[in-house]
Order: C-alpha cells, then structure tokens, then sequence
C-alpha cells in the first residue's frame, strides 16, 4: 500500500513518499527513497511496479542530464513533465510503465510547481496531489486544512496530520515516510517520518 | 468501468449569428475521485478554431499534441490557418489511422469560415464526421447534453445570448452525471473577438 502526495507552499514544493519497498506479503526493505533528484532543481516521486519504478525514473533523469549536457540549460519543470508524459504515453500502447509520479520543481521566473503523472500519462498542474490508496484519505485532509502559501513549519504539520491519518485509517498502511523540499536553493532530502531503524546486530547469531 | 468514462467529461459547440461557442466541464477524475477542477478539454488551434475533446484524459492531450503539431507543420508549409473543414477532415483521418486500437476520445470541431459563417462538427472515437447546423455535443453527459440542447436551443442568436443558452445548458446537463462537472469553462467566438467565460456551478 504504497503513499505518494505533494503540495505547494510559499516558494517551495514539497513531495512526500513511503519508504516500504514490499513484495507480496513481505516487507523487503524500509528505508527505499522513491523520490528521485531529477536535476538541482526537480524532484519526481515515483510509486507503482518496483522494476518500472526505478528503471523509469533513472532514465527520465539521465535524459534530464542529456539536455542539460546538450543544450547548457535545464529544462523548465512543465517541460520535464510533459517530456515525461510523453514517454509514458508513447509506452502506453506498447509496453506500459505501471507507474504514478507526481514531479515538482522551482523554476526561477515561475517560481514552484507541482505535478500529477498518472500511469496511463494524464498531465495535470496542481497545487496539492496525491497518489496510491493514500490518496482517498490524504485528498479529504488537503480539502480541509491545505491553504496557499504554507510555510515549512506549518507544510511539515501538514504532511504530518497526512501520516498519521493513513496509520489510523488505512490498512497495511506504511510506517516510514521521507520528505523531500524543492526551493530556490535546490531539491533535498527535507525530514524522515517513522520508526526509527534498530541499531546493527553486534555478532552473528550463527556462531 | 468503461474507458470513455474513465475521467468523465462533457462538452458543447452551438451555432450563434456569424458566432460560435463552445463550452467543456471541468472536472479531471479518476473513476469517482476528483483530482483536479480546471483540467483543460477545449484548446484553441488558430483564432478562429477551436477543438473540444472528450474522452480518456491522456487520449485528450496525446490528440491535442499531434492535432497542434499537424497544424503548425501546415502554417509552414501554407503560410495560412487551416480551414475547419480542412481541419475536420484532418481530425478524422488521424483517428481512422488508428482504426483498430483508437484513441479514445471523441472530438467537437468549432470553426468560423472566411466569409464569417460557423462551422461546427464531432466525429466518433474512429473518425466518422458528422456535421451539424445547430449543436454538437459529446461526453459521458451526452444524453443529458442532447435534451438539453435541443429544448434551449434557438437558431441566429447573437453572442450574449448564445452564452446564456449554451451555459445554462451545459450546467443543467452535468448536475445529472456524477463524473462531469466541477464548473465551466466557455468561448464566444465572433469575427473579431473572443470572450471566454469561465462557470460556477454545483461544485460536485
């Protein structure tokens, strides 16, 4: 049950994800950063088939470095997104990624933007998004306390009442949530939410 | 669900004297959770040619791409706008290309002719054109959209009127489809100007 959301604040654009990378009935791993650096400026959360999920998101951000590398600028955050629907719409009737983003950037004459991908590539502009089951809670949270031009503090409140709501409500709902900020210093790793990791085992419990 | 109500949507052209209007919903879901308000379903082509699409969502964008990249392609190579004939017909064979895995959205083409007369059409998901003199419609709201058309409707009205019927219309029909609606958004077209009104009806 994986959980990807994002809003806008005051200059800045925050994406939040799970980072539970589970197969089948089984908790893999549980420190699995699913929000990828596109470039200094643009971070694209990525949740759906673990396989589409890295591979797409590596290669929409070795393109981003291509152009950058080509041209001697970064694409604009609209024309990463729509390069990237376009992929997955030219994919979608040959090989589907089954993958839902939401990608969201600062640029400097526009100032933040948020981004809802779906996997079937539908592109739509938001100031508050999000992705997964998590998302039949997360929209009704945003409904009620989401106001435009947040600050960090009152973002982070936020995104807290999000998490804490899907632990309450949602059923094999993730415990470990990383939050990443996107501003007019660059995208970064902003907090983590969630049980702490055990410390490491001292001997191996075989001799 | 089916796939051409996957994100819900609802549209109409109408005919006005020497005018024409189109008008879209503006809702973008995802079966029956709403994810945005002012999703974008009419897109203007040159000033006097507008496309409405309904339909599956991703359809809708990957039409108006190729759409806006064969039109600029002609302006190059024509050093003119498309006729909405020209352009009808160009719509037409881009979705018959895909005869047997469609797009899946179903166009409304609204136009007004050199000499000022409207021109208005829709076509099927594969390409069949149909015109028409007074309204086209299109979308899951299609039946509500049909009735409600065809009782407002009234021949060679000027643009303030045409607005009123076409809006009156449009929110009338999706109060009755629990997937369209969310607003409005409408564009008079006359010769030299075009006014574009966006609508707030039952925000559900």
């Amino acid at each position: 049950m994986e959980c990807l959301f994002g809003f806008v604040g005051d200059g800045f654009a925050l994406v939040v994800a799970d980072t539970c990378a589970n197969q089948s009935i089984v908790v893999q791993k549980t420190t699995e950063d699913k929000i990828t650096c596109l470039d200094s400026h643009k971070l694209l959360g990525c949740i759906g088939e673990s396989g589409d999920r890295v591979q797409f998101s590596n290669f929409i951000q070795k393109n981003m470095n291509l152009y950058h590398f080509r041209n001697g600028i970064p694409l604009s955050t609209s024309a990463a997104a729509s390069f990237t629907r376009c992929e997955l719409a030219t994919a979608l009737r040959k090989a589907p990624y089954q993958v839902n983003m939401m990608m969201a950037g600062y640029d400097k004459r526009t100032g933040p933007c948020l981004f809802y991908l779906d996997y079937i590539a539908t592109l739509q502009k938001l100031n508050k998004g999000a992705q997964g089951f998590g998302a039949y809670f997360i929209l009704s949270l945003f409904d009620k306390y989401y106001q435009k031009n947040m600050n960090v503090e009152e973002a982070l409140q936020l995104v807290d009442k999000c998490i804490w709501e899907i632990g309450t409500r949602m059923v094999a709902s993730p415990a470990n949530y990383v939050i990443k900020i996107v501003d007019r210093n660059g995208a970064r790793l902003l907090a983590r939410r969630g049980r702490p990791e055990p410390a490491e085992e001292q001997e191996d419990l075989m001799q | 669900m089916s796939i051409t109500s996957y994100n819900g949507s609802a549209l109409i052209a109408m005919v006005g004297k020497n005018c024409f209007a189109i008008a879209s919903d503006r809702r973008l879901g995802v079966n029956f959770q709403t994810i945005a308000c002012d999703f974008q379903r009419i897109f203007k082509i040159h000033d006097k040619l507008y496309i409405g699409l309904s339909g599956l969502a991703t359809d809708v964008q990957t039409m108006h791409q190729r759409l806006q990249f064969r039109h600029k392609l002609y302006q190059l190579r024509e050093e003119r706008n498309m006729r909405p004939e020209t352009f009808a017909s160009l719509v037409s064979a881009i979705l018959y290309e895909k005869r047997f895995g469609p797009y899946f959205c179903e166009p409304i083409i609204a136009g007004l002719n050199d000499d000022g007369t409207p021109f208005i059409c829709t076509t099927d998901l594969i390409g069949a054109k149909q015109l028409a003199k007074d309204f086209v419609v299109s979308g899951t709201a299609s039946e509500s959209l049909y009735g409600a058309c065809e009782s407002m409707y009234k021949p060679d009205l000027g643009p303030d009127e045409l607005f009123e019927v076409i809006s009156q219309a449009l929110l009338a029909s999706v109060d009755r489809d629990c997937i369209s609606g969310w607003g409005g958004i409408v564009h008079v077209v006359t010769p030299d100007q075009v006014i574009t009104k966006t609508l707030k009806g039952r925000m559900d």
